[in-house]
């Protein structure tokens, strides 16, 4: 009888999905009839014709889709990469903090970490652009002009470098939400390695500081990696959400394009390759420094 | 007169479901001299010896290590003052596994006591070579045995030149053959005179050893006495009961 009903369920769900994907499918090439369009690539060498507030390599609404799209690859993995950098120092501080001994560290650390985890990282976005940002009246000045300033444009440092409103946002909202995940994974790995070795650097005289970066740290090194890569993966995919406060990463881009072009399917594959790239190298390289730590810990 | 090197006067200490480990706990280890503590299971053996380097802080009472008062809720500095001048040796080696035998030896004389790498290395060859386990220097831990790990440790705590070493049943986790080797370790540095308290089972030793043992139940000192007394005539009902158990 049991066998019988969940057969059943089976053979329902597969009709399910069958239908779903015939009528993806029929959609699909209906489309492409009624628009003339065949699936193809030329059209990556027409000009954009859009504009982009942010471009590290030159660029002008002249130039091709392709190199918009390499423009847009561009923004993305400069939010990705230094995010990535801040995002793991603000986790092993905090993850750090949760586990010592100061009370008042620890409660910060705390509430930091619960406040970041509670509430959706959309939201968080947009209260950095718009709260943070955007509502900045006139400019606030730490401690004078030449070190950082603060204003509606964005973040001046050093007097010279300047980040936009739209940037700095997105990197502050990736890293402050990526940093809380990290720190529970940093804390996740302290709490791996045996209390005997908190004894033993104690007894030898070592300070808490210098005991947790020489003996703890690297004893729960293994047991962080993991999770610091599911972390990394995820920061990567978030940094999406850019287009919620309007900065051109890679796919508020191709959200433009495909609107100019009618480009979904050729659009979202080339956004799917490049994630599956970026992602790609980001696992490469955790595995070869998992390689590295563990080589070493066996010796 | 001189004076002791550890002094503690009416020690308490509860842990958090009111269980009592130490109970008005009152001793002195003088310069010099081999202490045995020994006494059954969950006694207060481990908490009594960790308590003189601060490792365990405790309710009520007054402790004196090597010339050094902690209280109650004891400064940061001075713990960590006394934690240099007082070695430590456990029952698990708690030896840092990613490091060398050498770096492990090495780690506190370089970033505690500022010394140069030199010759922190050079005094590490020789407190291995001390323990008979020179060509271990370069291995790691895990490719040592249990009685080798043990006397890394034991050169570990001797590094930092302590004035006095603290022993948790450092051979209770050992292979039965590997005893030996790490009790000889000890004898010797007995005999160069070292200050050591010593939580352990191992009666011989305590014997040919101890200038005194200590014999605890229920976190109270129930008996001192000289190991000859001690094993031979004990004064106390309980200690006489406790040794028929690990004798036979
Ligand atoms: N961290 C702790 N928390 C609660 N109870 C503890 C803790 N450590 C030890 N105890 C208890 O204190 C008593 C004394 O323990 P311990 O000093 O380890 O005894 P011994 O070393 O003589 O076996 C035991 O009853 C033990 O269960
Ligand atoms: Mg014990």
């Amino acid at each position: 009888m049991k066998g019988l009903r969940s057969l059943y369920i089976q053979v329902g769900i597969g009709l399910v999905l069958f239908i779903l994907f015939a009528v993806l499918i029929n959609n699909l090439s209906i489309n492409l009839i009624r628009t003339n369009l065949n699936f193809s690539f030329k059209w990556l060498y027409r000009p954009a014709s859009f504009a982009l507030a942010e471009h590290p390599l030159p660029y002008s609404p002249s130039d091709s889709y392709a190199w918009a799209l390499f423009i847009g690859w561009l923004n993305s993995l400069k939010v990705i990469f230094i995010s990535l950098i801040i995002s793991t120092l603000i986790g092993f501080i905090t993850g750090i903090a949760r586990t010592g001994r100061n009370p008042l560290l620890k409660i910060i650390a705390a509430s930091y970490i619960t406040l970041i985890r509670q509430t959706p990282l959309l939201l968080q976005l947009m209260f950095w652009y718009f709260v943070g940002f955007l509502s900045i009246k006139g400019t606030l000045i730490f401690p004078n002009e030449r070190i950082l300033v603060l204003s509606n444009q964005g973040i001046k440092i050093f007097g010279d470098i300047n980040l936009t409103a739209e940037y700095s946002s997105l990197v502050i909202g990736l890293t402050v939400f990526t940093g809380a995940y990290i720190a529970e994974v940093v804390r996740g790995g302290i709490n791996s390695v045996p209390r005997g070795q908190w004894e033993a650097f104690r007894s030898v005289g070592l300070n808490e500081n210098s005991g947790v970066l020489k003996i703890i740290i690297p004893q729960a090194l293994p047991a962080i990696l993991p999770g610091l890569t599911s972390q990394y993966l995820n920061l990567a995919k978030n940094s999406t959400l850019a287009i919620a406060v309007g900065y051109a990463d890679i796919y508020a881009i191709s959200d433009t394009i495909i609107n100019q072009t009618g480009r979904a399917i050729e659009g979202f594959i080339l956004l799917l390759l490049s994630f599956l790239f970026l992602n790609l190298i980001i696992s490469l390289m955790m595995d070869f420094f998992n390689e590295i730590i563990t080589k070493y810990q066996k010796v | 007169m001189i004076n002791p090197i550890v002094s503690a006067n009416e020690l308490v200490k509860t842990y958090s479901k009111g269980l009592i480990a130490l109970n008005n706990i009152s001793m002195v280890v003088n310069k010099k001299e081999v202490l045995v503590v020994m006494g059954p299971s969950g006694s207060g053996k481990s908490t009594l010896i960790r308590t003189f380097n601060g490792l365990e802080s405790f309710d009520s009472g007054e402790l004196e290590v090597v010339g050094i008062t902690i209280g109650t809720d004891p400064e940061d500095r001075k713990v960590r003052e006394i934690r240099k001048r007082v070695g430590m040796v456990f029952q698990q080696f708690n030896l840092f596994p990613h490091l060398s035998i050498l770096e492990n030896i090495t780690l506190a004389p370089i970033q505690v006591q500022r010394k140069n790498r030199i010759e922190a290395e050079d005094h590490a060859m020789e407190l291995l070579s001390q323990m008979g386990i020179e060509k271990q220097a370069k291995k790691y831990p895990i490719q040592l045995s249990g009685g080798e790990q043990q006397r890394v440790a034991i050169a570990r705590s001797l590094a930092v030149n302590p004035e006095l070493l603290l022993f948790d049943e450092p051979t209770s986790a050992l292979d039965p053959e590997r005893v030996n080797e790490v009790l000889d370790a000890m004898r010797k540095l007995a005999q160069d005179g070292m200050t050591m308290v010593v939580v352990t089972h191992e009666v011989s030793f305590a014997k040919e050893v101890a200038d005194r043992v200590v014999f605890m139940d229920s976190g109270k000192i129930i008996e001192t006495s000289s190991p000859n007394v001690f094993f031979n005539n004990a004064k106390e009902e309980r200690s006489r009961k406790f040794l028929n158990q690990i004798i036979k």
